[in-house]
């Protein structure tokens, strides 16, 4: 799903939209797997798109709950006229959308998309993007990050998590973007040694927050950390 | 012996029909299985020695349209081209001669596995930049049913070349070639090198080129056996063995202008058994050289070089072998994960290998100083004399370093003008070359094994031109100089 975001956009939108989807819909979430639990929000709303691509009637829920929270959502935040542009049930724009061709794209969420080296030309141009978010990209490799340096002046967020085809070795390329202002490496299974990444990523861009793996996740805990649960009392 | 009582339509049809074969590439080598039955049939017959028991399968086929003499990444690149651009399944029959299956001494394993656009000749950037795409799109090349996808653990993080005042005019000159061309290269002052990369030391340097995209270094193991496993399910025989001999055929023809030339055409080649005498003559229509440094005697086998010195029979092939070092070492403080490959001005190399501050690196000797190449002893002195200081110099946290480990490889070095020999010999008119590429072969593979694809079977070249690097420029005396070798 394509979403565009125009002049200031706040990253909260998103992340207000996740939560209030889990308290309505339930019982199509029964994931297991130790996911730190950003991540499993992620997945669970794999599989409310896994369902709603395939059901007509769950889209059309979700697509209401959506207009929902979004009326909310303006209510709270009083964006102006700032909203994330999304394709309707059809998957087609607005017509509004024509009237902003000559507004900058600030943020790009591709998350889930099936871009690809040659796809992400498009992005390219976009020469005043601050945030992109490629999340759980599934062709998203390697070749794929040595070709972000264009966006370098402007790029100040990114986000990589979930994609399974990105390793250590393109994250090395990102040392172009040096207006990085966060970067969220999480989930990546391809990184061979995801702390010691972590540490030299963190080096290679001193003014970036790089988030997602925790620099102790590597070590094992010793012998005395053991838990003792049946000996301690239960909390009151 | 027994292939001469055999009707002579059973020994040389290579395009004639023969009685039970179909249309259509049924893969079961009908042909062979034939000629093999009655084979049998007359050994059982009174008179002639029984070869019932006698086992071939250890030996290469009879015939074969293509041979290919070495099984580097080179010829395999061939093998793999030849067999996609066949104009229908199963019309071209290849045989891979490889002397050692274990690789121990071949180019490809012991190479450092870089990739770069960084070079003079269009020519050379445009292989490039295809071996590229080539990397990028492996596993649609060379995807084989149910077996995993590959893995060439490609690090996009470019090279970084550094020139002084009196190189940086044709570096600066190449770099518009190159950019003509579609590489990505950026130019970068003194001062932008220092904002970038703060472990450099940037004296003696004026100006350095940097590739952003489509460069860097990968696994060349996995390349190879990724082209191994994708030629043999393409249906191309391998045989461990050397070849000795070339059994050919000369022509004596009259120029347009009166002058006689003798061409040659090899009819056999004879393939030798590892650890035993025992060979067996290849019949075939087409020779490919691509066995990198002992190309030369290859072609010396060919009879190239046979004549006067000067003349075009006595051109002999300018390829041999160059020993050069690898050295790997740790410096727990050195440049960090976005070091690019990094070509002083002195020649020397280095870049980082893996998550653990490990480096590798080396130099090319200047003349004076080229190790003897009889074997692949690694010589620890060159590194602390000759290596070392350029290294300490350019990056000064290299000034604590320590050696884990080293290696030496062979160049097939052009002594002519350092840049491959491609396509067929002005007079040994079946054979073709795909040799000499010094020290650069394994990153213009793809697209070289494409181009003397192209030449076998389409008579010429079709996606990039290689006449440049054709035979006849050692008779002409055309050197096209590559300045960029590292």
């Amino acid at each position: 799903m394509w979403d565009l975001v125009l002049e200031d956009r706040r990253i909260n939108s998103l992340r207000l939209v996740a939560p209030m989807w889990n308290g309505r819909i339930r019982g199509i979430h029964r994931l297991g797997g130790a996911v730190a639990p950003e991540g499993n929000q992620k997945k669970k709303r794999t599989i409310l798109q896994f369902l709603t691509n395939y059901f007509y009637d769950v889209e059309a829920l979700r697509d209401y709950l959506l207009q929902r929270e979004m009326y909310k959502v303006h209510e709270k935040n009083r964006f102006r006229d700032k909203e994330w542009i999304r394709p309707d049930k059809y998957g087609h724009f607005s017509q509004e959308f024509w009237n902003f061709c000559e507004v900058p794209v600030e943020a790009v969420d591709a998350s889930d998309c099936d871009i690809n080296y040659e796809g992400l030309d498009n992005l390219l141009r976009l020469k005043e993007l601050q945030s992109l978010s490629l999340q759980r990209c599934s062709h998203v490799d390697d070749w794929c990050l040595s070709r972000l340096y264009p966006l370098a002046d402007s790029l100040q967020e990114l986000s990589l998590a979930g994609c399974p085809r990105v390793s250590e070795r393109g994250l090395a390329c990102l040392h172009h973007l040096q207006n990085l202002r966060r970067l969220d490496i999480s989930d990546l299974p391809a990184v061979s040694n995801p702390g010691l990444t972590q540490i030299l990523v963190e080096e290679m861009l001193p003014n970036c927050e790089v988030v997602g793996v925790d620099w102790a996740e590597g070590l094992k805990s010793g012998p005395e950390e053991q838990p003792q649960d049946t000996a301690s009392p239960v909390p009151a | 012996m027994i292939r001469r009582v055999l009707p002579h339509g059973m020994g040389r049809g290579l395009l004639t029909r023969r009685p039970g074969t179909r249309r259509g590439g049924f893969s079961l080598d009908w042909d062979g299985k034939v000629s093999e039955i009655k084979k049998k049939i007359k050994s059982i017959l009174p008179g002639r020695s029984c070869d019932l028991l006698q086992d071939t399968s250890h030996l290469p086929p009879e015939h074969s349209d293509v041979v290919i003499v070495g099984g580097g990444v080179l010829g395999l690149s061939v093998a793999y081209w030849l067999k996609k651009l066949e104009s229908r399944r199963g019309a071209i029959r290849v045989l891979v001669v490889e002397r050692d299956h274990t690789y121990s001494q071949a180019s490809t394993g012991l190479s450092v596995g870089g990739i770069c656009q960084q070079f003079s000749l269009p020519e050379n950037i445009q292989l490039s930049l295809f071996s590229a795409s080539f990397l990028r799109n492996i596993n649609e090349y060379l995807a084989v049913v149910d077996a995993p996808p590959l893995d060439l653990r490609f690090n996009p993080s470019g090279y970084l070349l550094l020139a002084s005042e009196k190189d940086a005019a044709a570096m600066e000159s190449n770099v518009k070639v190159q950019r003509q061309e579609g590489a990505k290269v950026s130019l970068m002052s003194p001062d932008q090198l220092r904002n970038k990369f703060p472990w450099i030391n940037t004296e003696g340097v004026a100006l350095a080129s940097y590739g952003m995209e489509d460069e860097g270094w990968f696994d060349p193991w996995c390349l190879l056996q990724g082209l191994r496993r994708k030629v043999q399910s393409l249906g191309v025989l391998f045989c461990q063995g050397e070849v000795t001999r070339f059994v050919s055929s000369s022509q004596r023809m009259l120029t347009t202008d009166d002058k006689a030339v003798v061409l040659k055409r090899i009819h056999e080649v004879h393939v030798k058994m590892d650890r035993s005498l025992e060979y067996q003559p290849v019949e075939c229509a087409i020779v490919i050289n691509a066995a990198g440094a002992w190309s030369a005697q290859i072609a010396a086998l060919a009879g190239i070089g046979e004549g006067p010195p000067g003349t075009l029979q006595g051109t002999k092939l300018p390829v041999e072998p160059r020993k050069r070092y690898v050295y790997v070492w740790h410096c727990p403080q050195g440049p960090g994960l976005e070091t690019p490959l990094v070509a002083d001005t002195s020649g020397a190399y280095f870049r980082r290998e893996g998550l653990g501050s490990n480096y590798l690196g080396g130099r090319s000797p200047t003349e004076q100083e080229e190790p003897d190449p009889a074997n692949l002893e690694v010589d620890h002195d060159f590194f602390q004399d000759k290596v070392w200081p350029h290294l300490a110099l350019r990056v000064p946290a290299f000034e604590t370093l320590k050696v884990q480990s080293a290696w030496a490889g062979y160049y097939d070095y052009n002594t002519f003008d350092q840049n491959g020999v491609v396509g067929p010999h002005p007079l040994v008119v079946n054979m073709y070359f795909a040799t000499g590429f010094s020290g650069h072969g394994l990153q213009q593979a793809p697209g070289v094994g494409r181009a003397v694809a192209e030449m076998v079977l389409k008579g010429r070249f079709q996606t990039i031109d290689l006449s440049p690097f054709l035979f006849t420029r050692f008779y002409l005396g055309e050197k096209i100089q590559e300045n960029n070798i590292i």
